[in-house]
């Protein structure tokens, strides 16, 4: 390997990329190599039709080897895309690869400007930065930090669990963390699934069921994550389990208690079934709940509101003993190398559509509550009975409900036109009541999807392509709470007003409203709209910009659960990867304190994004936790003492390249 | 053996730092045994053809505080350059520019016209405003002239070492003379004082919180200061961390923030910058309008952040100022 000798003199050779045409039709890459040729250090200057392909990789190796040059500057594309290929060449070549410097001036060049003449100059400019900067790197090495093999899932619906089980059955050690009393998610409200019809809970109960006695998996419901230090390979987090007040390694599942609570009739909110149903203080949230293990709630619960009940639960329980009032909130601490966050979505909240008259009257539904109401588990026992105990005979389904709108979510959230189709048709299965879908556009991509349109189409229910206006009451009509639907039909230019027993609104899906704080929790990046931001949205669909967090279903954007499901296998096999791999390599870009030089003011603590900076108590000097640090500057910004010197930025270095962007150049 | 001659000049100053030399108060004497000193308008009647007289470099050292505004104090500068194998900055003003150098802000003119014309305590109905000559009775009397903008010293001249401080303490002075006496001079272009923030030699530091998370900044008459608390957790502004130690923090011992006289560090490029890029970026709030809010409690930011260093910063002087001749 190349160790500079001092007083060495540097020998740099430079190569401008064609990119085929990308670069070369915008930039006269002939006039930079020339003009680069004549700048201070440069011993050879090229310009090559494509510089990552072998020929190109091969002519800077013989390069370095016949003109002994020490340093290698390619200005070809965005460094995201080659800097890996030219290091991997330079090294190859005997070179420390830290002394290669990528020059892009394609994205941020050739394709952003229109003026040749300009671009040429740019180029020279940012070229000529690059030649002013490599003389003072210095050979770096690249760092490998142990992975460590257990995993953390966040979230335990369809993604999640489907991970979990992945990951498992390979052997890894895996925790589950969901935050609501029992995992399935969504998928476990629904009744059939599109575009198969399938019952849900068929397919979705032999997994929850494997996730519940899996040996390979520590599932934790009723928890939430509360804290994440670390590093990709070694993230320490800390779980809060709340209390269930129903100890879960002694409950049977039984649901005595249930039957015994001196409540004898459900009497509560029962939140599973969005407020559809009732429950009593302690229930089980629905009958293949995972853990089968029932909870009380603290707000209803005689005993925990005042200490003053019977507690006939408790007596029901009897020996098991499972039944704990005086539960408490617990912290778990627990290492794992890599996280996969699956924490879903929610529907949109119609009320924010009050034109459609959600929450106002009786007959109006959401989507989600349909779904309960077709269950056979549900409030109904699967039969489709209103608020006002009648069956509809006529149903309206809007789709695109707070979805592709300006007012409330721009986004289409990809599942409604397909769950309004299954949805219509599972109501006409149970009801036979005639159906009206009014749709803006109807969205059917995906494998299987436009056969499952055209079959549900043809069973004659009236498909409206038009947004509907408003949903209000019907004046000829006293009691039943009939509604009349506004729609202009775009098809056949006219104002529809329909008659119809109940409304069913498609809602949209959208970020969980605490997404901000978990994306803070896990350090990863939303989108504008709040979903979790994939690292890229071809390459690394699941990954993120934190190195060992990964992403899989609905909060990295709507889907379906075959796509859920399929992110869910990615996100699996990218924390396999890593641990199979066992290590990571650590990009040596990182920044570190020069002790003798900090004065211990502590300003640049707080600052860092990723916190690797403390405080060394004994010597009151700040400290930089190399494997934690990504290089993101913040902190050698910010230090008032210039203490913080950050590898690769230099300030000699950062400085000696803004004079060569700022020099004149010859065009 | 002869004495080593030195000399002690001051420039655009406010006299501070004359001060401090005779405030080594005894160890002055001492200083006077071992050297003679050649040249001290302030102090001792020599006049500037008895140093032109004398051959070039033949002062050991010349001490020269306060910046550089005029052409008679770039004149001298020059002069007492060549006579003087080391030249010291001493003091902030000579070193970055100091108090005087925030006169960057503005054009030479409006200052003119403020002073003479406009300024509440001045009766000048003629608009008289002073001459660079003046004849009368046959005899022309000369002013220097005043330039363009603050300079520090090595903005004019070649400087061999800096003092700093406004004014320098006696001990750094002390250090400093006894260092040149004895021969055991650091590399040309040192700062002599110690190349660590003021923090690590302030008692306060250690209560000082890891997250200051600023939510309102007050300045030192708005509030009334706890005598061990770091300013910062009081919500003051202190330069401490960004500025270079060895007046054995001073101000804050004496209950009054850090203003920065000291400079930044070797490494900083722009002390000011360093102090707001790291205050800033701890304010706790998160939106445009409340970190505005927040930075309300900073009415002079130049002020506050550039009070000694604004000749020396990147930034020099007020965008689109002229230079004289050029400089
Ligand atoms: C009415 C309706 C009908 C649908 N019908 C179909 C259909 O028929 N076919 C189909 O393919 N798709 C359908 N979908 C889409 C389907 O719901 C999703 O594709 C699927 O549920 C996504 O699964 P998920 O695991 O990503 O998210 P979710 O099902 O939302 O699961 C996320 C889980 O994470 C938990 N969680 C959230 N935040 C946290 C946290 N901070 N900590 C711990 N846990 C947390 C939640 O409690 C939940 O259990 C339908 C959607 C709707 C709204
Ligand atoms: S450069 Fe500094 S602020 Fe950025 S990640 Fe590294 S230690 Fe943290
Ligand atoms: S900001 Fe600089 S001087 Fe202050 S603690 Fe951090 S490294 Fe040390
Ligand atoms: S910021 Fe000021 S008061 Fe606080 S420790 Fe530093 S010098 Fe002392
Ligand atoms: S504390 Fe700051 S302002 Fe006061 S003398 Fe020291 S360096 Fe100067």
């Amino acid at each position: 390997m190349y160790i500079p000798k001092k007083h060495e003199p540097v020998r740099i050779g430079f190569y401008i990329c064609h990119c085929g045409v990308n670069i070369a039709s915008m930039v006269d890459v002939k006039e930079v190599a020339k003009y680069v040729g004549t700048l201070p250090n440069v011993v050879v200057s090229r310009d090559y039709k494509y510089m990552c392909s072998d020929p190109g990789q091969e002519m800077i190796q013989q390069d370095i080897i016949e003109n002994r040059l020490n340093r290698v500057v390619v200005a070809a594309c965005s460094p995201m895309l080659h800097e890996q290929t030219f290091r991997k060449a330079t090294e190859k070549a005997g070179i420390n690869p830290f002394f290669f410097q990528m020059v892009n001036i394609r994205e941020h060049d050739a394709w952003v400007h229109t003026d040749r003449l300009e671009a040429t100059r740019k180029a020279m400019a940012l070229a000529r930065a690059a030649i002013q900067r490599v003389p003072l790197h210095k050979p770096l090495e690249v760092k490998k930090v142990a992975v460590h093999p257990n995993v953390l899932i966040v979230g335990g619906g369809i993604a999640g669990i489907h991970a979990a089980l992945v990951l498992a059955n390979a052997g890894k050690r895996v925790y589950l963390v969901e935050r609501d009393p029992t995992i399935g998610g969504h998928m476990a409200k629904f009744d059939k699934t599109f575009p198969t019809l399938d019952c849900a809970m068929c397919v979705l109960s032999p997994k929850m069921a494997a996730v519940g006695s899996h040996p390979n998996i520590t599932l934790w419901t009723y928890s939430e994550v509360a804290k994440v230090d670390g590093y990709v390979g070694n993230y320490k987090v800390v779980v809060r389990r709340k209390p269930r007040y129903v100890l879960e390694d002694l409950c049977t599942g039984c649901q005595e208690c249930v039957e015994a609570c001196v409540y004898k009739e459900p009497k509560f909110r029962d939140e599973f079934n969005l407020g559809l149903g009732k429950r009593k203080p302690i229930r089980l949230p629905f009958p293949q709940a995972i853990p089968p293990v029932t909870l009380i709630d603290p707000e209803t619960c005689i005993e925990l509101k005042s200490g003053k009940c019977k507690k006939t639960c408790l007596e029901a329980c009897g020996d098991r003993k499972a039944i704990d009032f005086k539960q408490q909130e617990e912290l778990r601490e627990i290492l794992v190398g890599t996280i996969i966050v699956a924490t879903g979505y929610q529907i949109f909240d119609a009320k924010r559509t009050p034109y459609y008259g959600y929450g106002v009257y009786p007959n109006v539904y959401n989507a989600l509550e349909v779904e309960r109401l077709i269950n056979a588990s549900g409030p109904t026992n699967g039969e489709l009975v209103m608020r006002n105990g009648q069956v509809p005979k006529k149903v309206a389904v809007i789709h695109c409900v707070g979805s592709r709108d300006e007012n409330t979510n721009r986004w289409c959230s990809r599942v409604c036109c397909l769950y309004s189709l299954k949805l219509a048709h599972l109501i006409h299965e149970r009801t036979n009541a005639e159906i009206v879908n009014f749709y803006i556009d109807m969205r059917t991509p995906g494998k299987g999807m436009e056969e499952f349109y055209n079959r549900l189409s043809e069973e004659g229910m009236m498909l409206v392509r038009g947004k509907v206006a408003d949903v209000y009451p019907d004046p000829t009509d006293g009691t039943t709470g009939r509604l009349i639907v506004q729609a202009e039909d775009t098809l056949m230019s006219r104002i529809l007003k329909i008659p119809v027993d109940m409304v069913v609104l498609s809602v949209g899906l959208e970020p969980h409203p605490d997404s901000d704080k978990i994306r803070r929790l896990f350090n990863m990046s939303c989108s504008s709209e709040g979903w979790f931001l994939e690292r890229h949205p071809k390459l690394a669909p699941v990954s993120t910009f934190t190195d060992g967090i990964f992403l899989a279903g609905c909060c990295q954007g709507p889907k379906d659960i075959p796509d859920s499901v399929a992110q869910a296998g990615a996100a699996a096999a990218e924390c396999f990867s890593l641990i199979d791999k066992g290590h990571i390599e650590q990009e040596p870009n990182t920044a570190f304190v020069v002790e003798k030089e900090c004065s211990g003011c502590k300003s640049c603590i707080p600052l860092c994004p990723y916190t690797a900076i403390s405080l060394l108590e004994d010597k009151k000097k700040a400290y930089i936790n190399e494997a934690l640090c990504k290089g993101c500057g913040t902190c050698v910004a910010s230090c008032p003492s210039g203490s913080i010197v950050q590898n690769l930025f230099e300030d000699a270095e950062v400085f000696s390249e803004i004079e060569g962007l700022l020099a004149p150049v010859p065009v | 053996m002869p004495k080593p001659k030195i000399g002690i000049y001051w420039c655009a100053s406010c006299g501070g730092c004359e001060e401090a030399v005779v405030d080594l108060a005894e160890d002055i004497l001492g200083v006077v045994e071992k050297v003679d000193i050649m040249f001290w308008p302030c102090a001792m009647d020599f006049k500037k053809a008895d140093v032109e007289a004398m051959p070039d470099k033949s002062l050991v050292a010349t001490l020269l505080n306060g910046a550089i505004r005029s052409s008679e104090q770039e004149e001298m500068a020059h002069m007492l350059r060549r006579k003087s194998k080391y030249m010291i900055a001493y003091g902030s003003c000579a070193c970055t520019g100091g108090i005087p150098a925030l006169a960057n802000q503005f054009p030479r003119e409006q200052i003119l016209r403020y002073v003479y014309e406009e300024s509440p305590t001045t009766v000048n109905e003629a608009k008289t405003r002073p001459q660079l000559k003046f004849a009368e009775a046959g005899r022309e009397v000369t002013l220097p002239e005043l330039r363009n903008v603050v300079r520090s010293l090595d903005q004019v001249v070649d400087v061999d070492y800096y003092i700093p401080g406004c004014p320098p303490t006696p001990k750094i002075t002390k250090a400093a003379i006894g260092a040149l006496l004895e021969g055991r001079m650091p590399p040309k272009g040192s700062v002599l004082s110690p190349d660590v923030a003021l923090c690590e030699e302030c008692s306060r530091r250690d209560s000082k919180p890891t997250n200051v998370a600023f939510t309102e900044f007050k300045r030192t008459h708005q509030k009334h200061l706890d005598p061990q608390l770091c300013f910062l957790a009081q919500g003051v502004i202190c330069m401490g961390a960004a500025t270079r130690q060895g007046c054995g923090a001073q101000c804050p011992s004496g209950n009054m923030p850090c203003t920065g006289c000291f400079g930044g560090t070797d490494r900083v490029k722009d002390q000011g910058a360093k102090a707001l890029s790291s205050f800033c970026a701890n304010i706790a709030a998160k939106e445009a309008d409340e970190i505005d809010q927040t930075l309300k409690g900073i009415p002079d930011p130049v002020g506050t952040f550039y009070r000694y260093g604004l000749a020396k910063s990147l930034l020099r002087r007020k965008a689109g100022l002229p230079m004289s001749n050029g400089k």
